[in-house]
């Protein structure tokens, strides 16, 4: 942030201003900034632009913001740090340059959260996402004591080897809001910096969505249709993986690949449906993993993945 | 003599694995250093949460020439073992040997040359090669390299030289990471390039730069600071040796700070608020020595055993120490790895703020679990699978409190009771606390129970059913608490036996072990006689593998023994004797054994029983047939068969008495009776007589003496 920022835009004044440093930040290293994927998934990290893009030869540099959906997660509003929705800032960079590290923190910085007086800590902790075939090494990243990002060098993406690595980053930007903001309550941050009758806040923007997404998340929603979804998206991501693979090249890599963004939120619904037994979620996770890593197959088969 | 300094710099060490690190990085590079013969006088490891170092003192320049020989076949050996012997020697061709005669005839010899290395060329070699094939539990790629480290190589240190000269850089690159002189200190601190040389003067710099790079200093500060802000408020540290370690490797540079949470979170029980501090915040908590906590309870406040190498979960969450009392006080205390430009507040307050926010969901799970009657959660069970093949919770639940009934006659605890304490036993699995800090499982049944006005004896025995945790935990006493510990552990045994999941090389993932030993310490410590075999069985109908199981048990009861003290080879003499399956017998037996083999007679008794069944052994084996059956008496020619018949005689009928009585030490001593009459009988008699009736007349009488020994161990098990 330079000094031509208006106030109400500095990070530690709103959450907009805050996710616009961060977006600035990442664009000046050379970033492609790309705008949230227009699909439900549980992390940043489901978009094609990590998941697709970290597989295969081909550098590349990206930052945005994802709404992230976590349905088992809400609280009706009632808590004052949990949501079903939410907001990760994503960045990921490949390969993974020597000085990531030191990148990261200069982003910490740039929002306000100076190394000299606050305490940064890297904290071990491994990333597994069974769903997506992937894991990783890395760090919890911590301010003071509380968690703020994820940092993860890919090791592995829909069952392949990731060469080069990528270093993926993940802020949560409600959490390093609140904290830069010095607000105990997520539905209290500043959205759009300014005071009095022109204030916005994150519960006046999301507050009623928690709310009416808890009923709809935990007691609505039509576990039959749910079923019927995910069987549908399922489907048709098998079929788009064959019509598509014509042998040496694969051109539905990516339509195939929504379907499972799909199918993997629809069994997150289910499960917060509280529907799904143990013994079954495991085979729900299976069939999930065997769609990202068929895709994974087929993005390798495209321009995009190096082919 | 020369120093070689080694530093790997890197991106963030996990915890965890920093000591093994340093050990690794010793003990690899030194044995290493002295297979290529350059020996050292002395080596010590550092690490940090970005470094391992290694400074070798006293290493030699260059190894010694060395010149061998090596012994090959005859030089008319078949072409195939001559070409072995080349390929093995390392020459060009059989011409290089020379050939030597011994009385067999002629052979071939390689003479094998190796000349000194220096150190340098040694070093540059092996310190790679330690590097890609280190042995870290996880590991990973970065960038475009295909290095394995356990995070992303930054740097590498590598320098060598004699005391009084400048020490030169050994050159050599892994992957990209050349070696050099430069290392960095404190990432914020002092995130500079500094030149070091050899040990003293990299210790130096990197304490001026902010780095501590000896771990069991920073642990020593931590503590010291610690204990020092805890006394200026009159107060206590908890103590936590995990949780030191742990800390120690999260910072370079140890600064201890004081923070406070509102009193009003003192409400919750405290080892939840320790749980909460530790596991999420690795902050230590304290305690005021003045006050004395509501939460105190006769378990809490029991000795704790020994003290322990490891910590233990179980200590872990002890949060009223062995050597303190009081209640928790409202104040913790963190360690930084900054000296911030704001003397920490901003630390703190950040710190404070994500305790705060642990303590308030900790206290809502704490009110909203009491709203619920543990015995109100049953029905949750049925939906929760224990094990695919072993049915859900709930069936597991019931099998416990069926197995715990019937046990009750064995450990004399009240039926009623016990059967319900193991219906309660692991309600609180599924409260909120529970799900949040899983290692408060047991303490918060506890809890919630006496919170509802259950009798204490039975929420004891929610706590104290999981006991013993290993061979160093606290063993219940409390029969109801032991008839449900018991019931709980042989039922997982019995269960995961069923259906073929056993433990396997160091694969144990259902703890069973543990469970075993459990088992062993609770009927050994309490003295209680339970048949294992019969326990088998009422745990669980037509389970066919009890004998297996058994030897299982005899395993781990060897383990346990020889952890001990007692030797091995007497667990298996009692062990290998029919239908031993009862430990506390098997325990009292394996102590008389070990008593009377100290004793002369029982030394001279085993070595005449030895020379017995040698003789025995032999001539069955000779003759292809065994030697049972009574002696007859007739045959009795010299007084010194007959004086060992009668002995024999007189013998088992004293041996009989005494184990009838379980009284092992008696038994024995009768047995020592026979040592007399056996010595004279060797002394006198010629067991192979040339008559083939009286020879056979001998061997049986020998045999009686090896079946009467069998009565109270196999003697052919035990140790010379």
């Amino acid at each position: 942030m330079n000094d031509s920022t208006p106030a109400s835009l500095r990070p530690e004044r709103s959450f907009q201003g805050l996710i616009l440093a961060l977006q600035t930040f990442w664009a000046e290293q050379g970033c492609v900034i790309l705008q949230p994927y227009d699909m439900e998934m549980g992390a940043g990290t489901f978009h094609p632009a990590t998941t697709l893009r970290a597989l295969g030869p081909k550098p590349w540099k990206a930052a945005y913001v994802q709404p992230s959906r976590r349905p088992k997660d809400g609280r009706y509003g009632e808590n004052p740090n949990r949501l079903q929705h939410y907001y990760q800032f994503q960045v990921i960079l490949k390969p993974s340059p020597a000085d990531i590290q030191e990148l990261y923190l200069k982003s910490l910085e740039r929002i306000g959260i100076d190394r000299k007086t606050h305490d940064i800590r890297f904290v071990e902790d491994d990333w597994e996402s069974p769903t997506l075939g992937a894991w990783g090494l890395g760090w919890e990243c911590w301010c003071d004591g509380m968690e703020v990002s994820q940092f993860t060098y890919f090791q592995q993406v829909a069952g392949f080897e990731c060469s080069p690595v990528s270093g993926e980053l993940t802020y949560g930007l409600e959490r390093l809001a609140m904290y830069v903001q010095g607000v105990e309550n997520v539905f209290d941050l500043n959205f759009n910096g300014r005071d009095g009758k022109e204030k916005v806040t994150y519960g006046d923007v999301y507050l009623q969505a928690e709310q009416e997404y808890s009923r709809y998340n935990f007691d609505a929603a039509d576990t039959e249709m749910l079923f019927r979804h995910f069987k549908d998206a399922e489907q048709e991501c098998l079929r788009l993986l064959k019509i598509g693979d014509n042998d040496a090249k694969h051109e539905m890599a990516l339509p195939a690949y929504d379907q499972c963004i799909k199918a993997s939120h629809v069994f997150n619904l289910l499960d917060a449906r509280g529907v799904i037994s143990v013994t079954e979620r495991q085979s729900y996770i299976l069939r999930v993993r065997d769609l990202a890593k068929a895709c994974g197959a087929a993005w390798l088969k495209t321009s995009g993945g190096g082919t | 003599m020369p120093d070689l300094l080694l530093e790997l710099y890197s991106e963030e060490i996990p915890a965890r694995m920093q000591r093994e690190a340093q050990e690794n990085l010793r003990k690899l590079v030194t044995d290493k250093l002295v297979d290529a013969g350059l020996t050292y006088e002395g080596a010590k490891a550092f690490s940090t949460p970005r470094r391992l170092a290694l400074a070798v003192h006293g290493l030699l320049a260059k190894s010694k020439d060395v010149r061998e020989e090596k012994k090959g076949p005859r030089v008319d050996a078949p072409e195939r073992a001559i070409e072995g012997f080349v390929k093995s020697a390392g020459l060009k061709s059989i011409n290089e040997a020379k050939v030597q005669q011994d009385k067999k005839g002629d052979f071939y010899i390689a003479v094998i040359e190796k000349k000194g290395r220096k150190a340098e060329d040694v070093i540059k070699e092996i310190v790679p090669e330690v590097v890609r094939g280190f042995p870290w539990p996880k590991s990973m790629r970065w960038g475009s390299g295909a290095l394995n480290w356990v995070r992303p190589l930054h740097s590498i240190v590598c320098t060598f030289g004699p005391e009084t000269e400048e020490p030169e850089v050994v050159r050599f690159a892994i992957d990209g990471v050349d070696s050099g002189d430069h290392t960095r200190g404190h990432p914020v601190m002092a995130p500079g390039r500094i030149k070091v040389k050899r040990l003293e003067d990299y210790l130096h710099s990197l304490d001026k730069a902010k780095v501590v790079a000896d771990r069991d200093r920073r642990k020593a500060m931590i503590l010291a600071d610690a204990k020092d802000l805890a006394l200026a408020q009159g107060l206590e540290l908890v103590e936590d040796e995990g949780l030191l370690e742990e800390v120690a490797g999260l910072v370079e540079w140890p600064v201890v700070l004081l923070g406070e949470f509102d009193k009003s979170y003192l409400d919750i029980p405290p080892e939840v608020i320790r749980a909460t501090i530790r596991a999420n915040q690795k902050c230590f908590v304290l305690r005021d020595p003045k006050s004395t906590s509501p939460f105190e309870t006769p378990a809490a406040r029991a000795p704790q055993g020994e003290v322990k190498k490891k910590p233990h979960p179980e200590e872990a969450r002890s949060a009223v120490s062995k050597d303190g009392t009081g209640a928790l006080a409202n104040k913790f205390i963190l360690v930084s790895n900054l000296e911030a430009k704001d003397g920490g507040a901003a630390i703190k307050a950040g710190n404070a703020r994500v305790i705060r926010a642990r303590l308030s969901d900790a206290k809502f799970f704490w009110d909203q679990d009491r709203k619920t009657k543990l015995e109100a959660r049953l029905p949750k069970f049925s939906g929760i699978t224990f094990h695919e093949k072993l049915g859900t919770q709930a069936e597991r639940i019931e099998r416990i409190a069926r197995l715990a009934k019937e046990l009750v006659p064995i450990v004399k605890a009240d039926p009623a009771k016990a059967e319900r304490a193991a219906r309660l036993a692991k309600l609180d699995l599924v409260t909120e606390m529970v799900g949040e800090f899983p290692e408060l499982q047991g303490l918060m049944g506890k809890y919630y129970a006496l919170a509802e006005g259950i009798e204490p004896e039975i929420a004891a025995a929610l706590e104290e059913h999981y006991k013993p945790q290993g061979p160093n935990d606290r063993v219940p006493t409390s029969p109801v608490s032991v008839a449900v510990a018991l019931a709980d552990k042989i039922d997982t045994l019995v269960g995961f036996w069923a259906i073929d999941e056993k433990p396997t090389g160091s694969k144990d993932p259902y703890a069973l072990r543990r469970a075993a030993l459990g088992v062993i310490r609770l009927v050994v410590d309490n003295k209680i006689r339970l048949p294992l075999l019969g326990a088998f069985a009422k745990a669980r109908k037509n389970f066919s593998e009890a004998n297996d199981l058994l030897a299982f048990f005899a395993d781990r009861l060897k383990v346990h023994l020889r952890d001990q003290g007692a030797r091995h080879d007497l667990v298996d003499a009692v062990f290998s004797l029919e239908g031993q399956d009862d430990l506390l017998m098997i325990v009292r037996r394996v102590e008389a054994l070990g008593k009377f083999l100290s004793t002369d007679n029982g030394r001279n008794l085993l070595a005449g029983y030895k020379r017995v069944a040698n003789i025995v052994g032999i001539e069955e084996k000779k003759d292809k047939k065994s030697y049972t059956g009574e002696p007859d008496a007739k045959l009795l020619q010299q007084p010194e068969e007959k004086t060992l018949a009668d002995a024999i005689q007189k013998v088992e009928g004293e041996v009989a008495a005494a184990l009838k009585k379980e009284d092992f030490e008696g038994a024995m001593a009768a047995i020592s009776k026979l040592r007399a009459p056996v010595d004279s009988f060797f002394d006198k008699v010629t067991v192979n007589a040339d008559d083939k009736a009286l020879r056979e007349n001998r061997l049986k009488l020998l045999n009686r003496i090896r079946a009467a020994t069998r009565t109270v161990a196999d003697f052919s098990k035990i140790g010379g």
